[in-house]
């Protein structure tokens, strides 16, 4: 297991150069910062910035928290035990991750708010007004529900390639089945619901459209209301700046839970499934527990937009199906998510193969992009791009290497996670049989990690067609996506011609998670 | 164990090919003879686009149009600087050109094209115009305000403690900000302070948006709020006359009836001058101006067009009488805003 090898130059120098282009954005902000000179001082030091801070790091510790108590039990429950209809339920379970935070924020107000739908239903038994959901509450419940299913996708993916084996010997050594999953299964998964939680918190950090529709003042509340009123981009960039310093704090504490011992299956060849635990009569609480967060993240958000749909409809006002914008997301988020994959595989090799300070610094610079707000990202880029990168900028290659940089640390939770499960010593076998390392990576390597990879690719897929921020400033001109088409209608007010693209995004994003659980089961 | 391991590569190779051949707009930069005009704005692309395929249709010219937020848009204008492949800005606030034309990336426009709107609604400089106004108003939940008893006259009166928990406003929005520096510019500094302070000791709801608060006024959140006139008629020519909310026009030059312009500026980087403003001519002919005024509800500004049935028109109101780029000062009322405690 002890492995002193360097690593590959080929790899060293990928690696590199991905680090380098995720540098790309921090480098502007520094440059920008740079320019606010003494204002800068004044602003960073009012309490009200440390306030605003704290509260940041409040939401962040509660999402992270209410997602590791969801997903874990989830992507079990769906994985390891004979709940009825499991298959639908993870299925069911993964889609909040296709909601935008702004579409489920906003649905969330209009369905619950104080004067909401579900007022309006409740006003003939004296309901004159229900309780508040604005502030943290309402923002927690967003973003936990949408980040949620990181937790359950990268832990599901490594429930399914552990050994089995492990759990029966211990069970025969006595152990129940509470505690041989505590003792024996839980250490073996913590990378990977450290990796999930680990890019909740990050999101949760860098997140506008949950915390301004639920109005909880985070840090990059304000930091979008400083760039949205003055047109000072430097304390804009400052205060980005200070996320990443939080962002850089989060990285750290998580790195310090990181187990030095970690297991490896002795082989894909004897793998089998583990025997699905019999639930009995906890199946109608396992039940309920996947049904909540399906009601609130799924059905409540598909059924207001289709209320929508069917008022214009009843209305005669037209609705046009987002042909075009359909085919952009689709294509760009799959380009997008391949490259991004493609990126962090090096990435991922260099720091579970070869840990060491300078890969454990690469990662970690690669994560930082998450957390930063991602106007500040895209800004980078229309600098950077404008100047020395004239013939890309405002074309789809210039997009797809911004969502790269953005989602890098998606792709890379999944790919490492994946890469733990694969034990080095079948690798030594296959080099020492003659293959080459190109050879040993897809012949023994790449099977292994594939649920893992299949993951990452989806979630980075989901990112993209969300995304909106990013996308608006960096797309070439004319090219809507199903997100931004959402975008130009609520920002006018006209939420039935918002509501067809926003059911398409989730539809749409629906179908390539039951896609993926399908390819999975195949390749088992 | 060979087979199973080849194929996850190859289905990388494939779906990296079918990815790049689904997406469209990868080589669709060849230019011909015609005119490309690139035009950046603010406003909603599903209220402007049909006017602007009309504008390609009609003269030939292939535009470019990028949507984004007027914020986006002077921060990407900014950081682009003399590569911008911008020739056009046609943005929702005045204030963002008016902050550009500070900055002298702005050209002046010919005066036979100025002389089309009131001087009340363009750039003194002449390098900016409006293309359409809107109207800031006072909306108000039907069920529990009755507009002629319970309305006052000015905006300033709403720091009465009747007002209690009843009032919705956005302070994070630029066009609410707008209300702000027009207080600011009527009663001074003094008084803008007294009105934020009162307004806030009435426990204000929070909106992101304006429109956010049109809805909320409509469902009773609150009694009160601060917004655009356009709102009511576009919610209502969606979800009929129940809609819950109405707009009240103030009077007498209050700072409360402001009538700012949805504006359009040529660029000094542009390389296709002559088309861009020809682009301009085209938004203030009376073609365009009867859309702005039918379809996005604003009020039309040039070619003798009446706004849509059910607006006053725009000679019966009454706005304050205020230079349009003294309303760009945007850092004092952010200022002011931010000593109050009501921004971060």
């Amino acid at each position: 297991m002890v492995r002193r090898s360097r690593a590959p130059a080929t790899i060293v120098v990928l690696s590199a150069v991905v680090a380098a282009a995720t540098l790309l954005p921090l480098l502007y902000l520094v440059l920008r910062a740079a320019g606010a000179g003494g204002a800068l001082g004044g602003l960073l030091f009012l309490p009200r910035t440390g306030e605003i801070l704290l509260r940041s790091l409040a939401l962040v510790a509660s999402v992270t928290v209410a997602v590791v108590l969801v997903g874990v039990p989830l992507a079990w429950l769906t994985t390891r035990t004979d709940l009825p209809g499991r298959r639908i339920w993870l299925v069911l379970a993964t889609l909040p991750l296709v909601v935008p935070t702004y579409v489920g924020g906003f649905v969330l107000v209009v369905a619950l708010g104080p004067k909401g739908m579900l007022q309006r239903w409740l006003e003939p038994f004296g309901v004159d007004r229900l309780p508040e959901i604005y502030g943290l509450p309402g923002a927690v419940l967003i973003l936990a529900l949408h980040t949620y299913p990181y937790v359950l996708l990268t832990v599901r993916a490594s429930l399914i390639r552990l050994d089995p084996a492990l759990e029966e010997v211990s069970r025969n050594l006595g152990l129940d089945a509470w505690e041989s999953f505590r003792r024996v299964v839980l250490p073996q998964l913590r990378p990977a619901v450290a990796g999930g939680a680990l890019l909740a918190a990050l999101y949760t950090l860098g997140d506008f459209g949950a915390v301004s529709l639920l109005r909880y003042e985070s840090f990059t509340w304000a930091i979008y209301v400083q760039y949205q009123s003055a047109f000072d981009r430097s304390l804009t960039a400052a205060l980005s700046l200070v996320l990443v310093f939080v962002a850089a704090l989060i990285l750290l504490a998580e790195a310090r839970t990181r187990p030095r011992w970690r297991g490896g299956r002795s082989g894909v060849g004897a793998g089998r499934r583990a025997r699905p635990v019999r639930l009995g009569g906890w199946r109608w609480p396992a039940t309920l527990l996947c049904a909540a967060p399906v009601a609130l993240g799924v059905v409540l958000p598909v059924a207001v937009l289709a209320a929508w749909v069917v008022q214009a409809m009843a209305g005669n006002r037209p609705l046009v199906f987002p042909t075009r914008a359909a085919t952009n997301s689709f294509g760009i988020a799959a380009v997008a998510a391949l490259t991004t994959a493609a990126a962090a595989l090096p990435l991922a090799v260099l720091t579970v193969r070869f840990p060491g300070w300078l890969s454990g610094l690469m990662e970690r610079t690669a994560y930082v992009g998450f957390a930063v707000p991602r106007i500040a990202i895209a800004l980078g880029l229309v600098f950077f791009g404008a100047a020395f990168a004239r013939p890309l900028y405002q074309t789809a290659a210039m997009l797809v290497f911004a969502y790269a940089i953005l989602f890098l640390p998606t792709a890379l939770a999944s790919l490492s996670a994946a890469l733990h499960l694969v034990p080095p010593h079948l690798e030594e076998a296959a080099r020492g049989l003659g293959r080459t390392p190109w050879g040993t990576f897809r012949a023994v390597t790449l099977p292994i990690m594939w649920p893992g990879v299949l993951a990452g690719l989806a979630l980075v897929f989901l990112l993209v067609m969300e995304e909106l921020p990013a996308t608006l400033i960096l797309r070439p001109a004319g090219f809507d996506t199903l997100a931004s088409s959402v975008w130009s209608a609520t920002s006018e007010a006209l939420f039935a011609q918002a509501a067809v693209p926003a059911l398409v995004l989730t539809l749409l994003s629906g179908c390539s998670i039951a896609l993926l659980y399908r390819r999975e089961d195949r390749a088992r | 164990m060979k087979t199973h391991a080849t194929t996850p590569t190859r289905r990388l190779v494939l779906g990296a090919a079918l990815g790049i051949a689904l997406m469209p707009g990868c080589s669709s930069s060849g230019g011909t003879a015609k005119q490309t005009l690139t035009v950046y704005t603010s406003r909603a692309q599903g209220l402007v686009h049909p006017l602007l395929d009309r504008y390609a249709a009609e003269t030939g010219n292939d535009l470019q149009v990028r949507y984004d937020t007027t914020a986006s848009i002077l921060a990407t204008v900014n950081e682009e600087g003399q590569n911008s492949p911008a020739d056009v800005l046609f943005l929702g606030e005045s204030s963002g050109l008016a902050a550009l034309s500070k900055e002298g990336r702005l050209v002046a426009l010919p005066s036979s094209t100025m002389e089309k709107v009131d001087k009340r609604f363009r750039s003194p400089k002449g390098e900016w115009i409006g293309a359409s106004g809107r109207s800031k108003v006072v909306v108000y939940h039907t069920k529990t305000v009755d507009p002629a008893r319970d309305l006052p006259p000015s905006i300033m009166d709403f720091t009465d403690p009747k007002w209690m928990r009843r009032i919705g406003w956005s302070p994070t929005h630029g066009e609410w900000q707008l209300s702000v520096t027009a207080i600011r510019l009527v009663h001074g500094e003094a008084a803008a302070r007294r009105w934020v302070e009162g307004i806030k000791a009435n426990q204000p709801r929070v909106y992101p948006s304006l429109s956010a608060t049109v809805q909320a006024a409509a469902d009773g959140e609150v009694d009160v709020g601060f917004v655009n006139h356009y709102y009511v008629p576009r919610f209502m020519s969606q979800f009929g006359s129940g809609w819950g909310s109405r707009n009240s026009f103030l009077k007498g030059g209050d700072a409360g009836a402001l009538i700012d312009v949805a504006g359009v500026a040529v660029l000094k980087t542009s390389k296709h001058q002559e088309t861009a403003k020809h682009f301009v001519d085209y938004l203030l002919a009376k073609e365009a101006q009867s859309y702005f005024a039918h379809e996005t509800f604003e009020y039309p500004l040039s070619a003798g067009v009446q706004p849509a049935g059910e607006l006053p028109s725009l000679a019966s109101l009454n706005p304050p009488n205020l230079d349009p780029d003294q309303l760009a000062d945007l850092q004092g009322t952010l200022s002011l805003l931010r000593s109050t405690g009501v921004l971060p």
